[in-house]
C-alpha cells in the first residue's frame, strides 16, 4: 500500500496494516489528526474538549505495544467520543451547563473497553445538549457546522461525532442514537452511521436520556471501520443488566461481492409528504445498485409508520423527565442558591438547561402526570407494540429494510430552531427502529445538490452481521464513501 | 389538546423547573402544539394490545449481592457544589421556619 501524504486519508482498517508493518507510527498518524484539527476546527467546531496531551502520551504507549506485538484492532488509532460519555480524563458535560466542568469519576464501559485496546482518545464531541435535538444546535457552547455546507447543520444529536469523521478530524467516533442521534448526522455528513441492536453495548456510562431507548455507537468512513469498532465495544457488561449476554461475532463474516440470495424490503410508508425530491432519487438509484447486487426487492407494509414520531415524543421525554432529575445540583454540576432546597432546585434546574430540554421534561413529566398516564404514557407503551409487531412480521418475509435515512438534506443553520415539531420530523425515519430495538445503519448514498443523501438499512435483532454486509457490498459498488468534504 | 397556563405552572412545579413568565407562555403554546400532533394516536384503537416498556428478551437479571469495589468518599465528593465534614451540604429540609417548604 502506498501511503499518502496527509494519513487522515486511511481508514482505520488500512491505518491497522500501516502501523503494524511499522510504515507509521501512531505518534505520527496522532500529529496528523492534532494538525488537521488545528486546521478545520475553527470552522467545523466538533469538538468540545480536545485531549492533545493525553492523545500523544497515549499514542506513545501504542507504539511500545505495536512494537512488543501485543496489538488489538484499535491499538494507535485516534478517534473521538461524543461528550455523553463519561471519561476520567477530560470534562463530560453533555453539552449542558448543568454540567459545565464535571469531570467524571469512572469511565463508560465503552470507554474503558477502547483504553484497554490502546486506542488515542482526540476529544469529546459536540452534541444536542443532553442528546435532545437533530441539528446539534442545542448545545449550550454554540453549534457544529457540516463539512459540506458552511451554513448548513450536521444534524443531531451526535452533529460533532458525524462531523469530525466526515471533515477527518477523527478516523472513528463514537455517537448515541435514542431516535436517530447516530443515522440522520451520518447521512447529512456522508459518513457512515450505525445504531447496534438494543442490548449489544453496555450503556453503562453513557449519560441516559431515554433508558428504554439509548443506544452507543460508531460514524466511521467505511462500513468495515464501523464493524471493527462495533466488535471492539460489544458484549455483556456487569454493569448494564440489559446488555445482552449474546457472543460477539466479527461483524465483517458477511462481507462479499455480491447479494445473491439476500432478500430486502422496500415499504411504501418510507416515502412521505414533503419528501425532498433529491433524496428519493438517490434512494431509487440505490433500490436499483441493490438489484444490481443480486439481491431481491421485496415490498413489506410497516403500517403504524406514521405513528412512531407521536409515540416516540411520549416515551422519550417520559424517560428523561426521570432521568434527568438526578439533575439537581446536590451531588454534582452547577448549583444555583435559592430560598430554600426546592428554589435552589427550580433555580439550578431552570437556569442550568436549555430550552429544548425543558421542554422535553416538561413534556414527560406532564404525560406521566396524574391523570394523563393511562392517556398518553400507556397509550404510546401500547403503539409501541404495534410498531415492533410490524417489524416482526417484516422481517419473517425480508433480511434487511432499505428507506432513506431522513426526508431531506441537512437543513441551514436556524432554519428549524423555532418550530421544534418541524425539528422532529428530520428524524420520522430513524425512530422506528429504536421503538423495535432493531439495528439500522446510514450509508453514503450519493448528493442532492451538493449535500449528501443517507440509505438506512434496518435488520433483524443481533443480526448486525447481516445489516453490515449488505451495506458493505453496496458502499463498495456505489463508491460514494470516496467522496470526501472539502474543508 | 391546549394546556392552560395553570396547567404549566404545575407541571413545572412537579419538575422542579424554575421558569419565568414569558417561558412559562412560550412553553404553554409550544406544548400545546406538540400534543395536537400526538393526539393522532388516538386514531388507534389499542385496548386489546399490551404495552411494550422495552425490547430486550432479559428479564430479572440477578447478581451475587456481594460487597465489591466502590468509590473513596473523596470521588464521590469531587463534583458537588458544596460539601462538609465528608457528605454532600444542602440548605436544611427540617425545622425552622425556611425549611421543609416541600
Amino acid at each position: 500500500m502506498s501511503l499518502p501524504d496527509d494519513l487522515t486519508l486511511l481508514t482505520a482498517a488500512e491505518s491497522r496494516v500501516a502501523l503494524d508493518n511499522r510504515e507509521i507510527s501512531s505518534v505520527e498518524l496522532t500529529n496528523a489528526y492534532l494538525s488537521r484539527i488545528e486546521k478545520v476546527e475553527p470552522h467545523i467546531h466538533a469538538y468540545l474538549h480536545l485531549m492533545t496531551d493525553m492523545a500523544l502520551s497515549q499514542a506513545n504507549s501504542a507504539d511500545q505495544r505495536i512494537e512488543s506485538g501485543d496489538v488489538s484492532d484499535l491499538t494507535g488509532i485516534p478517534i473521538a467520543l461524543k461528550d455523553i460519555l463519561c471519561t476520567t480524563d477530560a470534562p463530560t458535560t453533555a453539552a449542558s451547563k448543568i454540567l459545565e466542568g464535571y469531570m467524571s469519576p469512572y469511565d463508560a464501559t465503552v470507554v474503558a473497553r477502547l483504553r484497554e485496546q490502546g486506542a488515542v482518545f482526540l476529544g469529546k464531541t459536540n452534541t444536542d445538549e443532553f442528546a435532545m435535538g437533530s441539528s446539534t444546535e442545542n448545545s449550550a457552547f454554540g453549534p457544529t457546522i457540516n463539512p459540506w455546507g458552511e451554513n448548513r447543520v450536521p444534524g443531531g444529536s451526535s452533529g460533532g461525532s458525524a462531523a469530525s469523521v466526515a471533515a477527518r478530524e477523527a478516523t472513528i467516533s463514537l455517537g448515541s442514537d435514542t431516535g436517530g442521534s447516530i443515522r440522520q448526522p451520518a447521512g447529512f455528513c456522508s459518513v457512515v452511521g450505525l445504531k447496534p441492536t438494543y442490548g449489544r453495548v453496555s450503556r453503562f456510562g453513557l449519560l441516559p436520556f431515554a433508558s428504554s431507548l439509548d443506544q452507543i455507537g460508531p460514524f466511521a468512513r467505511t462500513v468495515e471501520d464501523a464493524a471493527i469498532m462495533l466488535r471492539s465495544i460489544s458484549g455483556r457488561d456487569k454493569m448494564d443488566s440489559t446488555s445482552a449476554p449474546i457472543d460477539v461475532p466479527s461483524f465483517t463474516e458477511k462481507f462479499g461481492a455480491d447479494l445473491k440470495g439476500v432478500k430486502i424490503g422496500v415499504a411504501k410508508e418510507y416515502s412521505v409528504e414533503g419528501m425532498e425530491p433529491g433524496v428519493d432519487a438517490a434512494v431509487k438509484a440505490a433500490l436499483k445498485q441493490l438489484e444490481d447486487l443480486g439481491a431481491e426487492l421485496i415490498e413489506v407494509s410497516l403500517p403504524h409508520t406514521e405513528y412512531a414520531l407521536a409515540t416516540y415524543y411520549i416515551t422519550a421525554p417520559a424517560e428523561a423527565s426521570a432521568n434527568l432529575a438526578r439533575y439537581d445540583g446536590v451531588r454534582f454540576g452547577n448549583r444555583i442558591e435559592g430560598d430554600d432546597l426546592i428554589d435552589t432546585y427550580k433555580r439550578t434546574r431552570g437556569q442550568g438547561f436549555g430550552p429544548e430540554v425543558k421542554r422535553r421534561i416538561m413534556l414527560g413529566t406532564y404525560a406521566l402526570s396524574s391523570g394523563y398516564y393511562d392517556a398518553y404514557y400507556v397509550k404510546a407503551q401500547k403503539v409501541r407494540t404495534l410498531i415492533k409487531q410490524d417489524f416482526d412480521a417484516a422481517f419473517e418475509q425480508v433480511d434487511a429494510i432499505v428507506a432513506p435515512t431522513s426526508p431531506t438534506v441537512a437543513f441551514e443553520l436556524g432554519s428549524r430552531t423555532n418550530d421544534p415539531y418541524a425539528m422532529y420530523l428530520a428524524d420520522v425515519f430513524t425512530i422506528p427502529a429504536n421503538m423495535a430495538g432493531i439495528p439500522g445503519v446510514s450509508v453514503p448514498a450519493g448528493f442532492s445538490d451538493g449535500m449528501p443523501v443517507g440509505l438506512q438499512l434496518l435488520g433483524k435483532a443481533f443480526d448486525e452481521s447481516t445489516l453490515l454486509g449488505i451495506a458493505h457490498a453496496y458502499e463498495q459498488a456505489a463508491g460514494f464513501y470516496k467522496e470526501l468534504a472539502e474543508v | 389538546m391546549s394546556l392552560s397556563r395553570e396547567d404549566v405552572q404545575h407541571v413545572a412545579s412537579l419538575a422542579r423547573l424554575g421558569m419565568d413568565d414569558a417561558e412559562i407562555a412560550n412553553m404553554q403554546e409550544q406544548l400545546s402544539s406538540i400534543l395536537g400532533h400526538i393526539d393522532v394516536l388516538s386514531e388507534l384503537d389499542t385496548d386489546a394490545i399490551s404495552p411494550t416498556a422495552q425490547v430486550i428478551a432479559l428479564s430479572n437479571v440477578f447478581r451475587a449481592d456481594e460487597p465489591g469495589e466502590s468509590f473513596t468518599q473523596e470521588q464521590a465528593l469531587q463534583n458537588a457544589p458544596a460539601s462538609h465534614n465528608g457528605f454532600f451540604a444542602v440548605a436544611a429540609v427540617l425545622g425552622g421556619d425556611e425549611g421543609g417548604s416541600a
